[in-house]
């Protein structure tokens, strides 16, 4: 078997005189469940466009990825003339891709929209079959872009337990990107933070799951994220 | 007490509301059922048209009356002469739309989907499209003669360019977002045209489809006035060397038939290719 980490070395990406992404370094072992944290601005965006092949990587970068990739975007980018399942199984070929397309509609809890068009589902469900979309490849890496940004708070939660339920299940390897400290700890193993284009701070998240905001490692490591990105906070517990 | 009372005020208020606000509903509702109503005042003018022919005051020379035009359609339609017009006038429609709207597809698929293509097709269409396309008419007729060459060509340009501007500017519109999801998931090009690329300007070009029948549908007219010995306009033509406005409203009457006809179609193709659209769900 190949090894299936993932291995960035010396990335840089420079937008004019604007360099985002500054000889960043990044490893992430198989299977593993990583969140990326910064600012607005920061270049999550553009680090995740570059592992998904979306944005040309710079010759003298070294990119070793786990293949096939499977992103998910914040908006949930499908087809409206496609049908649900045909949404679900776009790009690929092969016998049964309905079949296929419904047991991974099934899995998000899908199962009856299979023939629905997608100006007819509700955020969430629009999302959950962009998330269906990316598990029907079977995914070595799952890139995921601030996916639960534009969901309400209680859709928010119920997606937090469906991708947790999801990567168990296929152990992909994980990356998500959100700006919200919180979804990070409660979510991945281990917290990544960009900043002046590098991993800034890494942090291991070694709660056991279900996870619970009041916990008191929670807060500790809540506040040692806010102060990796520059939020200082005086609470009063 | 007070407090009884306070429930009960607004609710008399709104049941007073609503009564006030019934009474007209009720009253044109029992008359016609809504669909028809709005063929009500054209009806009207209909009848008003026919009580002043028969009264004198519009003359058969100026307009006659509209008994007379049904009656004259029927006898043309029995003596065979409407339909083998309308079968000349809707050949050279069909053959002029089916150029025009294939030559309009292709250039734009070509200007849309390649920069190079683009900057060879793009400039002359634009510039073209500035141009009134019946202004075109003496020219063709010293190209193309008389015959039907310069009938058909004259549909195919006015069909070639709306369908040309929509489809091209549909396809340059398509959300990028959309097309990078595509890509992520494994379409290569041909696949991004298919299916992402193409139905995302179907909305634009069946607009262009729509624009593009009418202006058929107008050069049809003016071609007929070229020297034609058959099809919709020489009837009329005819009709107006012996006074018969009896069958020049006939012919009228048969090009707004038919470019309603043509409006129909082009909906119900919408209705079918757009079935995904959020405004035609329902349900
Ligand atoms: N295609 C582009 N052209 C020019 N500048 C860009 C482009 N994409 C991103 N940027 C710039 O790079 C920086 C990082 O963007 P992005 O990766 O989207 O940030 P984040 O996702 O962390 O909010 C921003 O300053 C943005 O303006
Ligand atoms: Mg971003």
């Amino acid at each position: 078997m190949t090894d299936r980490t993932l291995r960035v070395r010396n990335l840089t990406r420079r937008f004019g005189s604007n360099t985002v992404l500054d000889s960043l370094s990044l490893e992430l072992a198989p299977g593993s469940f990583t969140a990326l944290l910064g600012r607005s601005g920061s270049g999550k965006s553009t680090l995740l466009r570059t592992l998904a092949g979306l944005d040309p990587a710079p010759a003298e970068a070294v990119l070793d990825l786990p293949r096939p990739v499977a992103v998910a975007f914040q908006e949930p980018r499908l087809l409206p003339w496609k049908k649900v399942w045909q949404n679900v199984v776009i790009g690929l070929e092969g016998r049964a891709l309905r079949d296929r397309a419904e047991a991974a509609l099934q899995e998000v809890g899908l199962g009856r929209h299979l023939d629905a068009w997608p100006a007819t589902l509700s955020g969430g469900e629009a999302q959950r079959t962009a998330l269906a979309r990316a598990l029907v490849r079977e995914p070595q890496l799952l890139l995921l872009d601030e996916p639960f940004a534009a969901l309400d708070a209680l859709t928010r939660i119920r997606m937090h337990a469906l991708v947790l339920e999801l990567w168990r299940h296929h152990q992909p390897t994980t990356l998500i990107v959100t700006h919200d400290v919180d979804e990070a700890v409660l979510l991945a193993d281990r917290v990544l933070v960009l900043d002046g284009g590098r991993i800034a701070a890494d942090v291991t998240v070694e709660l056991p799951r279900p996870r619970r905001h009041a916990d008191p490692v929670f807060a500790t490591l809540r506040r040692q994220l806010l102060s990796a990105l520059g939020v200082e906070l005086e609470e009063a517990a | 007490m007070s407090e009884t009372h306070a429930a009960t005020a607004p609710r008399d208020l709104i049941l007073a509301q609503r009564r006030r606000l019934s009474w007209p509903r009720v009253i044109t509702s029992l008359a016609v059922p809504a669909q028809l109503r709005r063929f009500l005042s054209p009806l009207a003018l209909v009848l008003l048209w026919q009580a002043a022919s028969m009264a004198g005051l519009i003359s058969p020379r100026t307009l006659a009356a509209p008994s007379t035009v049904l009656a004259s359609a029927w006898e043309l339609t029995l003596s065979g002469e409407l339909p083998s017009h309308l079968l000349v006038s809707l050949g050279r429609v069909g053959a002029g739309l089916a150029i025009g709207l294939s030559a309009g597809v292709v250039l734009a698929l070509v200007a849309g989907l390649s920069r190079r293509g683009e900057e060879v097709v793009d400039a002359p269409m634009q510039m073209l499209r500035t141009l009134p396309f019946l202004a075109l008419v003496p020219l063709f007729i010293l190209w193309f003669g008389i015959g039907e060459t310069p009938k058909i060509a004259l549909v195919a340009l006015g069909a070639t360019f709306p369908v040309y501007l929509t489809l091209f500017s549909g396809i340059r519109g398509v959300e990028p977002k959309l097309v990078e999801a595509g890509q992520v998931f494994g379409l290569d090009r041909r696949g991004l045209v298919r299916h992402v690329v193409l139905p995302a300007a179907l909305p634009s070009a069946l607009v262009g489809l729509r624009y593009a029948l009418g202006s058929a549908w107008l050069s049809l007219v003016i071609a007929e006035q070229i020297n034609a010995n058959a099809g919709i306009g020489f009837l009329i033509n005819d009709a107006r060397e012996f006074l018969r406005t009896d069958i020049i409203v006939v012919g009228l009457l048969v090009y707004a038939l038919l470019g309603l006809g043509a409006d129909a179609l082009v909906r119900l193709v919408e209705r079918r290719a757009l079935a995904w659209r959020p405004s035609l769900i329902k349900g």
